[in-house]
């Protein structure tokens, strides 16, 4: 920091290398570009984890088809898709609940990795750093769209294979994968703020009680109108059951819509809910992440 | 403790309250921090309570202290981890309050855990934290290699940290905070949890860092590694220094090492105390309900040539003990002396949610 060589110095006659010179000129950029390139680095780490780990790939991309596997077949045959049809007609209506609870799923992940950060010294590590303070959060929410297009993709290869088909042509298509995304991301910051809250990474593991009913109440796999009428309201209005239909009206797979207004509008409300959940929990988590310098 | 001498301004005057001026002789210099937290159930705790703290460029300071006495939240405060309440803090010639910013750029710090990344190697973590500190791949790259090198590290740059023993974990945290050489270097508590291998290892790691001339704030529980590394030690309790001294002067506050031993048959201990006076050249002092004898070890006596031969003295003279050693004063000493309670009664004094009343919590 206190030299003022040349980055490209020469290395000295003798085997020893010239020090690096340790020249920060941070000044050359903007705020936002190092905002980016700080994000981009947590990035990096995230990845790395993987090629570090080549067992986390297999959990974290094969968990969803083992998921698909069981529920298409174990359960499947058993099941009727609304609107009638056979177990065949089932899968095609399960398949985009199977990528919605997915996605639902991820924001354990989120907040996994947040809070093994934070309990680790991590999180204080980087915010005693010169680098930008919003880094670690949107660096741990870009890893984590990463990784659910990663998991999407296999999904929808291993659904393809299953004889599932999206009918609804390309447009269609990219506007579901869209919108599950759009899931996926919105929840980002309930992971996030859920990270900064929770004590420790063994605690992370106890969100799995909550988040399972939770996806299940819904109309992932089954309709809303085959439960009880009390129980039936609260699965429409589920945020996941939204996505659910409108990716299955945009793939061209049976819905299982009833004549309710939630049921009726499911596209509008797949974006508008992941709007609301991200204008509720963006603010609390921002909120939450700068309580740690209090 | 002197209160260091406030160089003039070497900007134009301030129009906010003004800060204390950094000055060239000093790396850190607080004056009457106090930072206070809500208690649940009403209330509050100052961990921090008019903290004053002058740490000289270019040594080794000790913060030493009981747990909860507020050593940890004086480094956050000071590495812009955490806000404070009022006081004012310069730390490398920067204003931690006005430009937290420009500190982070001159510090390293090291915590109370190693936080490193346990997925990466340690070449991977040096890179990435050299990329976050702006300095590029090639350079990040090279730099990493470099820490490796001077930490004694590249046997297993390229191991899972998962893998690293302890103190091999503390030697990488070092290193990633060193990457831009700052100014000043942090480490809260660095030895804790290690075996006495790590921590010497980490000894030698800050005693090669101060010789390249890095200032180092460092806090400890134990007496002994303020001793070994630190030129000057701040006593902390309840959030306020309590003795800013040499560890000499502190020991010798306290008294320095005493030789002690415990004789087998009281009828035993007055050759005891012959043998202790003989080698320690003081007036032993002996406490027969434990048959228990100590004498202080002044400063010119060797305590270890002491040691041996009083034991050598109790052998030849077939007095019979049960033990015999050199005790060095620790910080429950230095505690007692200084504020007459021990430091775990400091620690549990510290946390007001503690119960006190005993009593209560038995059936």
């Amino acid at each position: 920091m206190t030299t003022t060589a040349t980055p490209a110095a020469p290395a000295t006659p003798a085997d020893r290398p010239a020090p690096v010179d340790l020249t920060v000129t941070d000044d050359r950029h903007s705020r936002l570009y190092w905002a980016a390139a700080d994000t981009w680095n947590v990035v990096r780490r995230s990845l790395t984890h993987f090629t570090r780990r080549p067992s986390f790939i297999l959990w974290q991309l094969g968990f969803p088809i083992v998921s698909v596997l069981l529920y298409g077949y174990v359960f499947g045959g058993a099941m009727k898709p609304p609107g009638g049809g056979g177990s065949a007609d089932y899968r095609d209506f399960l398949m985009p609940g199977m990528f919605v609870m997915t996605m639902a799923m991820g924001f354990m992940n989120t907040a996994t990795g947040v809070v093994t950060d934070t309990t680790k010294g991590v999180v204080d590590r980087f915010r005693s750093m010169p680098m930008a303070p919003s880094a670690f959060v949107n660096g741990r929410g870009v890893t984590d769209v990463i990784i659910a297009a990663a998991e999407l993709t296999i999904l929808l290869l291993t659904a393809l294979a299953m004889g599932w088909r999206s009918d609804g042509g390309l447009l269609a298509f990219l506007g579901a994968v869209g919108l599950l995304l759009w899931l996926r991301f919105a929840l980002i910051w309930i992971g996030v703020w859920l990270g900064l809250l929770m004590p420790s990474p063994e605690a992370a593991g106890g969100l799995y009680g909550v988040a399972f009913p939770l996806t299940m109440v819904s109309s992932v796999f089954v309709a809303p109108s085959t439960m009880p009428d009390w129980l039936g309201a609260v699965a429409a209005w589920n945020p996941i059951s939204s996505t659910a239909s409108a990716t299955r009206e945009l793939f061209g797979n049976p819905v299982g819509a009833d004549a309710t207004w939630i049921s009726q509008n499911a596209q509008l409300m797949a974006f508008v809910w992941p709007l609301v959940i991200t204008a509720v929990f963006l603010p609390l988590a921002v909120r939450r992440f700068q309580r740690l310098s209090r | 403790m002197a209160p260091p001498p406030v160089a003039p301004p070497t900007q134009p005057a301030p129009t906010a309250p003004p800060a204390p001026a950094g000055d060239a002789d000093h790396a850190v210099l607080a004056r009457s921090m106090v930072k206070r937290y809500a208690l649940k159930g009403g209330g509050e705790k100052r961990a921090l309570d008019g903290l004053d703290l002058a740490v000289r460029r270019g040594t080794v300071h000790g913060l030493l202290g009981p747990n909860g006495a507020g050593k940890t939240t004086a480094v956050r405060a000071l590495t812009t981890l955490i806000r404070f309440d009022s006081g004012a803090a310069v730390v490398a010639g920067t204003d931690v309050r006005r430009d937290p910013r420009g500190v982070r750029r001159r510090i390293g710090l090291a915590g109370q855990y190693a936080a490193v990344d346990e997925l990466l190697t340690g070449r991977q973590n040096l890179e990435m934290f050299g990329r976050l500190f702006h300095l590029g791949g090639a350079r990040a790259r090279r730099r990493a290699a470099e820490l490796l090198a001077s930490f004694d590290l590249e046997a297993a740059a390229d191991q899972g940290v998962s893998g690293y023993s302890g103190g091999m974990r503390r030697r990488l945290d070092l290193a990633a905070s060193m990457i831009l050489a700052p100014d000043v270097l942090f480490l809260d508590e660095p030895t804790t949890g290690l075996d006495p291998r790590g921590r010497g290892e980490v000894w030698d790691a800050v005693r090669a860092l101060v010789a390249d001339g890095t200032t180092v704030l460092l806090t400890t529980q134990y007496l002994d590694e303020a001793d070994k590394l630190a030129s000057r030690v701040t006593v902390i309790d309840r959030g306020r220094a309590i003795a800013d001294d040499t560890p000499d002067g502190l020991k010798r506050t306290v008294g320095g090492e005493r030789l002690e031993a415990v004789a087998a048959e009281p009828s035993g201990l007055a050759a005891v105390a012959e043998a202790l006076a003989r080698a320690t050249g003081a007036t032993p002092h002996t406490d027969h309900a434990d048959r228990r004898v100590h004498a202080p070890v002044g400063p010119g006596t060797d305590g270890v040539a002491a040691l041996t031969g009083a034991a050598r003295a109790l052998q030849e003279s077939g007095t019979a003990i049960e033990d015999i050693g050199l005790r060095r004063p620790s910080l429950d000493d230095v505690f007692l002396r200084l504020t007459g309670r021990g430091a775990a009664e400091a620690d549990t004094d510290a946390d007001p949610t503690t119960p006190s009343d005993e009593k209560a919590l038995r059936p």
